[in-house]
């Protein structure tokens, strides 16, 4: 598949949690699923952490900024603050859904639908749509 | 020093490619500007909003189009040989 021109403004960034674990992989899914809808673009975490130039001036372009993550741990927030970026949004699938952490990593589809809904709410609140 | 301008060829693309030969020109030192307009190319360096500069491998700045004067400030951090 041809990828598209990458000239467009990505004006909101998505990053996730790594998902080593059944909210984690939450919200990834979540994420991939805002960024197949056309929410927002799905940036990688890891190239954030990483340092990758690439990846930090591509997020600097920015304008909101969302992370979501799985546990209170919060990595994909803090990772983020760490590289020194303000994350305009911030959502938890633990705590948002009610469900526990574990490393089992069977997930309920419908939550992945409440997650990305839940975003997208939070997108257009912030757009004023 | 090698500097490459990362985009599709959009008129910011093209916009950041002269800017940067104008940068060159102002620094008087002898530096390969090359336009890189390949997607599978600009991907591999972790860029995901064009247009990008990248100085010696190193993306300095995506999505914006940067001043001449701006590239040029790059060029001296970066130490570039006079021509």
């Amino acid at each position: 598949m041809t990828e598209k021109c990458l000239c467009e403004p990505n004006e909101i960034i998505i990053f996730s949690c790594a998902g080593s674990s059944n909210v984690g992989q939450i919200a990834n899914q979540a994420a991939i699923k805002l960024a197949q809808s056309g929410v927002g673009r799905y940036f990688c975490l890891a190239g954030i952490g990483g340092h990758v130039s690439g990846m930090i001036e591509s997020t600097k372009a920015g304008k909101m900024l969302i992370a979501i993550d799985g546990c209170p741990v919060a990595c994909a927030k803090k990772t983020l603050e760490h590289a020194g970026f303000l994350v305009q949004e911030h959502v938890q699938t633990a705590d948002l859904l009610g469900v526990e952490k574990d490393h089992q990593f069977n997930l309920d589809v419908a939550d992945v639908g409440r997650v990305s809904d839940h975003v997208a709410s939070l997108v257009s609140r912030r757009k004023g749509i | 020093m090698k500097i490459e301008v990362l985009g599709m060829g959009c008129a910011n693309c093209n916009k950041l490619y002269r800017n940067a030969l104008d940068a060159v020109k102002m620094s008087g030192k002898e530096i390969e500007v090359t336009k890189v307009e390949d997607i599978k190319k600009i991907m591999s360096y972790g860029v995901l909003s064009t247009p990008a500069l990248v100085i010696d491998g190193v993306v300095k700045v995506a999505g914006k189009v940067p001043k001449a004067e701006d590239i040029k400030e790059w060029i001296k951090q970066q130490g570039g040989n006079a021509a």
